[in-house]
């Protein structure tokens, strides 16, 4: 499994939170804007690639145990967001590059999808 | 076995320990002109056995007790500090991992090591095996302290379900939830989760617990103007109730379907309400029950079995 200190090196993220605790292995990835659909479908230890960025990402990734949030076209969270992020030690990352994008260069890092996850 | 643990834990600690952390940040220190006679009385009355040498702020020196009886028998006390002292100056920065330190006292065999920061060269500290000694302890203690407590609340809670003796037991928790306050969204369920994390429920369970719980609050936020969810921890299985008080839903098996919404556009936006809330609490729980009147409002039941399902 890859860490998401890599992750954020190799992909040259921005972090903005919870940068203490980039030492967690990352089972796998979810993208997804619709907050129902994530707390659905992913799995813990998931790095979840998202476009919304008020604080409610931050209440799913919490109680889905998610590793990190990766929010995409250069949007800037809420400060909110950021607040309670730092609190539940969620790591939030910020990348300009849209969703297909960051999705394709996760995994061609390795990170696998639900369909080639092993469960968790 | 546990002293196998216990060894990698203060190995573990030097390297997350920094200098400054340990560190006798109190310094007592000479100045170059200071004489061999004032020296004496300095290291007699702090009980110590030698002082960095500074002027001003820099660290210019340092020198020991040795270095004083040196002058003892040679009968130079006269003379002042400068011409005495040890001018080379091993040191360590402030924001050195304790783990660097402890390796320069294995390597040089002093005593103490005068602490600079890194970028001026300031004094701001010293340096002894004492400090580094008592700096582990301190904190192996409040390691201990924080995993006593932890173990403490786990075993009193799980234990408490298993010994009460009563033909129906249940813990309760009520939580309040603000209708249309999307800042506190989630709040619910985050802590009802914790909650039952720390009874020591299998993870398995309390994420079941904590969607279904989710789901339900969001309901509540997105479409009422407030209400409660109320858990029931029982031995075998933990039922949730939501209930709020209006508008209620006009055809329960319509919004029972995946994808339909009654939502306004800008929930929608914000990433909720996509018609998918109640079709998830039914797929994470074991049974399920949604009583709903127009104008007066919905009940939400549902249960969880503790043992069985998905375990």
């Amino acid at each position: 499994m890859i860490k998401l200190q890599k992750i954020v090196k190799e992909l040259s993220l921005e972090i903005k939170c919870a940068a203490h605790n980039l030492d967690r292995q990352v089972s796998g990835g979810y993208a997804s804007d619709l907050l129902s659909d994530v707390m659905a479908n992913s799995k813990k230890d998931n790095i979840w690639i998202t476009l919304q960025i008020h604080q409610n990402i931050v209440g799913v990734a919490s109680l889905k145990d998610l590793a990190g949030i990766i929010i995409v076209n250069g949007r800037q969270p809420e400060e909110e967001a950021l607040k309670k992020a730092a609190e539940e030690n969620i790591p939030i990352m910020l990348t300009k590059l849209p969703t297909f994008e960051i999705v394709g260069r996760l995994y061609k890092l390795g990170i696998p999808g639900m369909g080639d996850a092993e469960e968790v | 076995m546990t002293q196998e643990k216990e060894i990698t834990r203060v190995q573990e600690l030097t390297y997350e320990l920094k200098v400054v952390d340990v560190m006798t940040a109190d310094i007592i220190a000479v100045t170059p002109q200071t004489s061999m006679k004032e020296l004496r009385e300095i290291l007699r009355t702090n009980r110590i056995s030698g002082t960095p040498v500074v002027e001003g702020n820099r660290l210019v020196g340092i020198v020991s007790i040795e270095d004083l009886i040196k002058c003892l028998a040679d009968g130079e006390m006269d003379v002042s500090v400068q011409e005495k002292m040890t001018k080379k100056v091993e040191t360590f920065y402030a924001d050195e991992p304790l783990v660097r330190a402890v390796s320069k006292f294995d390597r040089y065999g002093f005593g103490r090591f005068p602490v600079i920061e890194r970028d001026q060269g300031k004094l701001v500290g010293i340096l002894t095996k004492g400090d580094i000694i008592e700096g582990l302890l301190k904190k192996l203690e409040s390691d201990f302290t924080e995993e006593e407590v932890r173990r403490f609340r786990r075993y009193r809670v799980s234990q408490i379900l298993k010994d009460i003796i009563a033909d129906k037991s249940a813990l309760i928790f009520q939580y309040n939830v603000v209708g249309q306050d999307f800042s506190r969204a989630g709040e619910s369920a985050s802590a009802l989760r914790k909650t039952l994390l720390y009874l020591g429920l299998h993870p398995q369970i309390v994420r079941r617990v904590a969607i279904a719980a989710y789901e339900a609050e969001m309901n509540i936020v997105i479409f009422t103007k407030g209400g409660q969810i109320s858990a029931y921890v029982e031995p075998e299985q933990i039922k949730i109730e939501a209930h709020d008080t209006g508008p209620g839903i006009p055809d329960v098996e319509r919004a029972m379907q995946p994808g339909f919404s009654t939502a306004p556009e800008w929930v929608q936006e914000l990433g909720f309400g996509a018609g998918m809330g109640l079709p998830n609490i039914k797929k994470c729980v074991d049974e399920m029950d949604l009583i709903s009147q127009v104008g007066k409002g919905t009940d939400l039941k549902i249960t969880i079995n503790i043992k069985g399902r998905g375990n």
